[in-house]
C-alpha cells in the first residue's frame, strides 16, 4: 500500500522540479542564448497540451464509462481545428503577434476599434466560465488524494485544508513565474517549459496506465476488444446531435479558451511551430485517446460497481497492488490540472489586470499617473492580485458548490460559455463588415441564453427556482430554460448550445450590418481581416536578411546607391555581422530612420521603415480609405463651421456697413444741407439786388454802383465757396497730386505773410523769426503756402486786438518743424476749438468771408503733407501750430 | 384807410447776412414799411417783444440761436401768439418746412426768393392779421 506520506513526498519533489525547470528556463530565455530544444516546435505543441486537463485526463475514462465514444468528440474538435484549420490558427497567431495581443478579451478589443467594453465583456465571461473549470481541477487533485487516503487507513485526509493549500501552491506558482516581468511580449518561457514537461508526464501516465490494462489485465490487444465488447461501452448508440454539438463545442473552445489563447497566440514564438503542432498535436490528442475505451472498460469489469469511473485511471493500479504506476498517474492527473490552473489563472489575471484593475487605477490616480514610472509596478501587481483573486474564486467556488456535478459537466458548460467568443473572433478575422455594436450584442445575447439555459440550470444551485425550470420564466412556458420557445425533446446540451450560438450569431450578423464601424474599428478591421496582405510570412520574425534587404533596396532609392551601402556596410561593421547586411535591430532602424529622414522627413521616413519592419503596418489604401472618410467628415463639418462663420461674419459686416452707410448718408445730407445754404446765401444777396436794378425804377448812381459792387462781392463768394469744396473734395477723395520740391521756409512765409495780407485794410502786424526760418525744406510749397494764408488771414479775420499782432515762431523738435501762429487776440473759446477744424464752422459768423472750410482744407493738406496743423492751446490769443516733418538732409 | 396802414406798418427783420439785410429793408422801406433788423438770434424774442411789430421776418439758420427756437418761444407767449412771422431759409428742404409750420410760422419761403414774391407775402400775412 502506497503511503499518502510518500505520495505527498512525490508530489512536493515534483513541484520542486517544475519550480526548477520553469526557473531554468526563464533564466535562460533572458539571458538570450536559449538551448535549441527550448525553441523547438515541440515545446509549444506540448504546451498545448494544456487544453488536456483533469478531465481530459480523469474524466475521459468516466465520460467513456457512462457515453461511450461520445469522450471522443472533445479531442475531435481541436483535432479537427488543428488538422482543418490550421491556416485560420496562423491568421490569429500572426494578429495576435502584430497587435501585440495580450489575452483574447484583447484581441476581440483589438478588433473592434480598441473598445474597452468589449475587452471588459469578454473578461467577464471569461472569469464566470472558466472559474468552474479551475474548481473542477481543483477537486480531481482532492479526490485523486482522497483515493490514495482511502488506500491508507492510518492517515485521515482533510479535502478542505488540501484544497485550499494546493490552491495556495498553484497561485504561488502561477504569480513567480507568470509576473515575474513584464515583457512586451507577455511571452512566459518559464511556464511554458514547465507545462511541456506536464504534458509529457500525463502522457506518459496515460500510456503507461493503459499498457498495463491492456497487456496487464487483459491479454493483449484482441483480448481487450473482446471485454470492450462485452462490457456496456459495447451497446453504447451514437447520438449524432450530440457529436456533432460536442465536437463544435470543444473546437470553438480550444481557439477561445483563455488559457488555450495563452499558449497558443501569446506565447508563441515562432509561426511556423504551428505547422508542427497542425499534426503534432493530433498525433497527441490521438495517444492521450489511446487506452480510455480500455480502462473504461476493463475498469467496470474490475472495480467494485459503483466506484467512481472519473478516477479509474488512479483506482485501477491501486487496486492491483500498482503503487508506483499509481503514483505516476496520479502525478499525470496533478500535472493536467495544475498546468491547466496555472495557464488559466495567468490569462485570466492578465485579462482582469489589464481590461478592469488597470482602467479603473488609471482613472482614480488622474492623469498625471500614466508618465510617472510606477506603473510597471502597480501592473505587476495588479496582475498578482488578480491572480490570488482567480484562485480564491475557484477555490470557494469548489468549497460552496457543484462538488456533486459530474467532471464532464462542468467541463462542457464551461466550452458552451466560452464558445460564445467565437461569432465575435471568427468574424473579427474574416468580415470587414463586423462591428463593435453586432459582437457586443451577439457576446451579450449569447452570454445571457448561456446563463439562462446551461449555467444556471445545471450549477445554479437554486439561483433558478424549479418553478422556472418547469414552467419558464414568468410562467411563460416558452421560455423554459431547457425548452426554448417551445422546442422540446432536445438533449439540454445540445439545446443550448444551439439557441445561444444562433441568437448570437444572428444578433452579431444582424447589428454588424446595420451599424456603421468608427474609422478605428476599420483600420483595425483591414488589419485583421487583411493580415497576410500587410505583415511578412514566418520568415520575417528570424530570417531577417529579407528585410534587411528590402530596407537596403528602399534605403538606395532615398540615399543612392553608394551611400546607401556605405551606411549598410557600417552598420553591419558595427554589429559585427559579416556580410554587408546588418541585422534590422532596434538601433540600427532608428539609426536609419533619421539617416532617411535628413532626405524625406521624419514622418515619412518613420512610415517607410515602418512599413518594412514593422510588420504591423496598414496598407496605405487602407490608411488612404479611413484618412479620406475622416478628410470627408473633417471637411463637410469644416465648411458647416465656415459657412455659419462666414455667414455670422456677413451679418456682422452688413450691420456695420449699414451703420456707417446710414452715418455717411446722414453726413452727407448734412453736407449737402449746409453746401446749400451755404450757395444760396450769396445767391439770395446776388438775386434780390439784381432784382432791385432791374424792376426798381428812380434809384440813385450811388445806389446803383452800390448794389452792382454788393453783386460782384457775392458772385466773387461763391466762387471762393465753389473752389474751397473742389479743393476740399479733390483733397478727401485723395486724388490730390502733390508737387514736392524743395524750398526755404522763409520764402513760402513770404508768400504767404504778403498773400494773405495783400488788398487789407487794417494790416496784421507781423513778427517773424528770420534765423530759425532758414531751414530747407521738401515739401508742395504751394499748398503748405496755401495753409499758412489760410491760418494768417484767419488771424487777420478774427484777432480782435486794438493792434492786431501775429508772432511766427519756428522751432524743431523730434525731427520736426514746428511753426506756431500766436495772435494777441482773445483766441477761440475752449468749447469751439474742437470743431473750428470741421467743414462749414464757423467761429464768429458776422466776420466770417468764407463758408467754413479753410481750417478743414488746411487739416486735409497738412495730412497729405505728412505733418498735421493744430490748435495750440495755453496761449491768451488765437494760436495754431503747423507741424512738418523734417527732412534732415536738407537742413541748411 | 392808409394812414392806418402806415401806421401798422413795422416790420423786424432777424437776419445774420448784412447784404440780405440791406436788400429786404431797400424792398421794404420802398413798400413804406419801418424795418429794423435785428442780426442776432439769442435775443432775438426780447427784441421783438420790445418792438411790437406788426410782422416779423426771421432767418432759420442764426448765430446764438435758431429760428426755430425763435418761433417756438414766441408762440409761447399769449400776446405774440398771433404775430405774422414770416420765415426765409437757405435750408430749403422739405423736412425744414415741415416743422417750421408745426412750430407756427405763418409763411414759409426759401433763399433765393424773388423780391416780388417777398413783398406779396408780407402784403398778404399783413392783410390776414387786420382783417382777423
Amino acid at each position: 500500500m502506497a503511503s499518502l506520506n510518500a505520495l505527498v513526498l512525490v508530489c512536493l519533489a515534483y513541484v520542486a522540479l517544475l519550480f526548477l525547470v520553469a526557473f531554468v528556463a526563464d533564466r535562460k530565455a533572458s539571458q538570450g542564448h536559449r538551448a535549441k530544444w527550448l525553441r523547438s516546435p515541440l515545446i509549444y505543441t506540448l504546451s498545448l497540451s494544456i487544453y488536456c486537463t483533469a478531465w481530459t485526463f480523469y474524466g475521459a475514462v468516466g465520460y467513456a464509462a457512462r457515453s461511450g465514444l461520445e469522450f471522443i468528440t472533445i479531442y475531435l474538435g481541436p483535432t479537427l481545428v488543428m488538422i482543418g484549420w490550421w491556416w485560420g490558427l496562423r491568421k490569429l497567431v500572426r494578429i495576435g503577434r502584430s497587435q501585440r495581443v495580450t489575452s483574447i478579451a484583447d484581441l476581440i478589443s483589438a478588433r473592434y476599434g480598441k473598445s474597452n467594453t468589449l475587452a471588459i465583456c469578454v473578461t467577464i465571461l471569461a472569469v464566470i466560465g472558466v472559474t468552474p473549470y479551475i474548481a473542477l481541477q481543483l477537486q480531481s487533485i482532492t479526490l485523486s488524494f482522497s483515493t490514495f487516503a482511502e488506500a491508507d487507513p492510518a492517515r485521515h485526509l482533510n479535502e478542505t485544508t488540501t484544497v485550499f493549500w494546493v490552491a495556495a501552491g498553484l497561485a504561488v506558482f502561477a504569480i513567480l513565474f507568470g509576473t515575474r516581468n513584464l515583457n512586451a511580449n507577455e511571452r512566459h518561457h518559464g511556464v511554458v517549459t514547465a507545462v511541456a514537461l506536464e504534458a509529457v508526464v500525463k502522457l506518459l501516465a496515460l500510456l503507461a496506465v493503459g499498457i498495463f490494462v491492456v497487456w496487464g489485465l487483459s491479454d493483449g490487444v484482441s483480448d481487450t476488444m473482446a471485454r470492450i465488447d462485452a462490457s456496456q461501452i459495447g451497446q453504447w448508440q451514437m447520438r449524432a446531435d450530440r457529436w456533432a454539438t460536442i465536437t463544435f463545442l470543444a473546437a470553438a473552445a480550444f481557439v477561445c479558451l483563455p488559457r488555450m489563447f495563452q499558449v497558443m497566440v501569446v506565447e508563441n514564438e515562432d509561426e511556423r511551430h504551428l505547422r508542427t503542432a497542425a499534426w503534432a498535436f493530433p498525433l497527441y490528442l490521438l495517444l492521450m485517446s489511446l487506452f480510455v475505451v480500455p480502462i473504461a472498460a476493463i475498469g467496470l469489469e474490475l472495480l467494485p460497481q459503483g466506484s467512481n469511473p472519473d478516477l479509474f485511471v488512479l483506482t485501477l493500479p491501486l487496486s492491483q497492488g500498482r503503487d508506483g504506476l499509481a503514483m505516476l498517474a496520479f502525478l499525470g492527473g496533478f500535472s493536467s490540472a495544475t498546468s491547466m490552473v496555472i495557464v488559466a489563472a495567468m490569462a485570466l489575471s492578465t485579462m482582469v489586470s489589464n481590461h478592469i484593475v488597470m482602467p479603473i487605477w488609471l482613472r482614480s490616480q488622474g492623469e498625471g499617473a500614466s508618465v510617472s514610472g510606477d506603473v510597471r509596478n502597480v501592473v505587476l501587481l495588479s496582475r498578482r492580485v488578480s491572480i490570488a483573486a482567480i484562485m480564491a474564486l475557484g477555490y470557494f467556488y469548489y468549497r460552496y458548490s457543484g462538488q456533486g456535478a459530474a467532471l464532464a459537466a462542468i467541463g462542457l458548460i464551461s466550452f458552451a460559455g466560452i464558445a460564445q467568443i467565437l461569432p465575435a473572433l471568427v468574424g473579427g478575422l474574416f468580415w470587414r463588415g463586423a462591428t463593435r455594436s453586432g459582437a457586443l450584442t451577439g457576446l451579450t445575447i449569447g452570454f445571457v441564453l448561456w446563463l439562462y439555459t446551461m449555467l444556471l440550470p445545471t450549477l445554479g444551485g437554486g439561483l433558478l427556482p424549479d418553478s422556472v425550470l418547469s414552467n419558464g420564466l414568468f410562467g411563460l412556458s416558452w421560455l423554459r430554460p431547457q425548452a426554448l420557445f417551445g422546442i422540446e425533446g432536445l438533449d439540454p446540451t445540445v439545446h443550448a448550445v444551439m439557441w445561444s450560438m444562433m441568437l448570437n450569431t444572428a444578433a452579431f450578423c444582424i447589428v454588424s450590418l446595420v451599424t456603421f464601424p468608427s474609422p478605428m474599428e476599420r483600420l483595425q478591421g483591414a488589419q485583421f481581416v487583411n493580415v497576410f496582405e500587410h505583415s511578412h510570412g514566418p520568415r520575417g520574425w528570424t530570417g531577417q536578411v529579407a528585410q534587411s534587404e528590402d530596407l537596403m533596396i528602399m534605403s538606395q532609392r532615398i540615399l543612392g546607391a553608394g551611400e546607401a551601402q556605405e551606411f549598410f556596410q557600417s552598420e553591419a561593421s558595427r554589429q559585427g555581422s559579416p556580410g554587408d547586411l546588418p541585422e534590422p535591430t532596434p538601433a540600427f532602424l532608428e539609426r536609419l530612420e533619421r539617416e532617411l529622414s535628413g532626405s524625406v522627413g521624419a514622418a515619412a521616413s518613420h512610415a517607410m521603415v515602418g512599413q518594412i519592419a514593422g510588420g504591423s503596418s496598414v496598407s496605405v489604401e487602407d490608411l488612404l480609405a479611413v484618412a479620406d472618410e475622416t478628410a470627408q467628415m473633417l471637411e463637410y463639418s469644416n465648411q458647416l463651421e465656415l459657412q455659419s462663420a462666414e455667414l455670422a461674419r456677413t451679418a456682422r459686416q452688413l450691420s456695420e456697413t449699414n451703420e456707417k452707410l446710414t452715418q455717411i448718408s446722414q453726413q452727407k445730407d448734412d453736407f449737402l444741407s449746409q453746401v446749400s445754404h451755404e450757395l444760396r446765401t450769396p445767391m439770395t444777396s446776388i438775386r434780390a439786388f439784381s432784382e432791385i436794378l432791374r424792376d426798381v425804377e428812380g434809384r440813385s448812381e450811388d445806389e446803383n454802383k452800390r448794389y452792382a459792387s454788393i453783386i460782384h462781392d457775392e458772385a466773387l463768394r461763391l466762387t471762393r465757396l465753389l473752389n474751397d469744396l473742389l479743393d476740399l473734395s479733390v483733397l478727401e477723395s485723395g486724388k490730390v497730386s502733390l508737387n514736392m520740391t524743395a524750398g526755404s521756409l522763409a520764402e513760402v512765409l513770404d508768400h504767404a505773410v504778403s498773400t494773405a495780407l495783400a488788398g487789407s485794410e487794417n494790416p496784421l502786424l507781423v513778427h517773424r523769426q528770420s534765423l530759425s526760418e532758414t531751414v530747407r525744406i521738401s515739401s508742395d510749397l504751394d499748398r503748405l503756402a496755401q495753409v499758412f494764408i489760410n491760418v494768417i488771414a484767419n488771424a487777420q479775420k478774427y484777432c480782435d486786438a486794438k493792434v492786431p499782432e501775429i508772432n511766427i515762431v519756428v522751432t524743431r523738435a523730434r525731427g520736426r518743424l514746428r511753426i506756431d501762429f500766436v495772435d494777441n487776440g482773445s483766441g477761440i473759446p475752449v468749447a469751439s476749438q474742437q470743431m473750428i477744424f470741421e467743414k462749414f464752422s464757423r467761429v464768429s459768423p458776422e466776420k466770417a468771408g468764407g463758408a467754413g472750410l479753410g481750417l478743414a482744407i488746411c487739416r486735409e493738406i497738412m495730412q497729405r503733407l505728412g505733418g498735421d496743423v493744430r490748435y495750440l492751446t495755453g496761449h491768451p490769443g488765437g494760436a495754431f501750430r503747423v507741424t512738418l516733418p523734417m527732412n534732415t538732409d536738407l537742413a541748411a | 384807410m392808409g394812414g392806418d396802414l402806415h401806421m401798422g406798418r413795422h416790420v423786424v427783420l432777424i437776419e445774420d447776412e448784412p447784404n440780405i439785410i440791406e436788400a429786404i429793408r431797400f424792398l421794404l422801406t420802398r413798400d413804406g414799411w419801418t424795418v429794423d433788423a435785428h442780426s442776432d438770434g439769442s435775443d432775438a424774442v426780447e427784441v421783438i417783444k420790445a418792438a411790437k411789430p406788426d410782422l416779423v421776418i426771421l432767418d432759420l439758420m442764426l448765430p446764438g440761436k435758431s429760428g426755430m427756437e425763435i418761433i417756438k418761444d414766441l408762440r409761447d407767449e399769449e400776446s405774440l401768439r398771433n404775430l405774422p412771422v414770416l420765415m426765409l431759409t437757405a435750408r430749403g428742404q422739405a423736412r425744414d418746412r415741415d416743422m417750421a409750420e408745426k412750430a407756427g410760422v405763418s409763411r414759409f419761403m426759401t433763399k433765393p426768393f424773388s423780391n416780388t414774391e417777398v413783398l406779396a407775402a408780407v402784403r398778404d400775412l399783413h392783410a390776414q392779421a387786420n382783417q382777423g
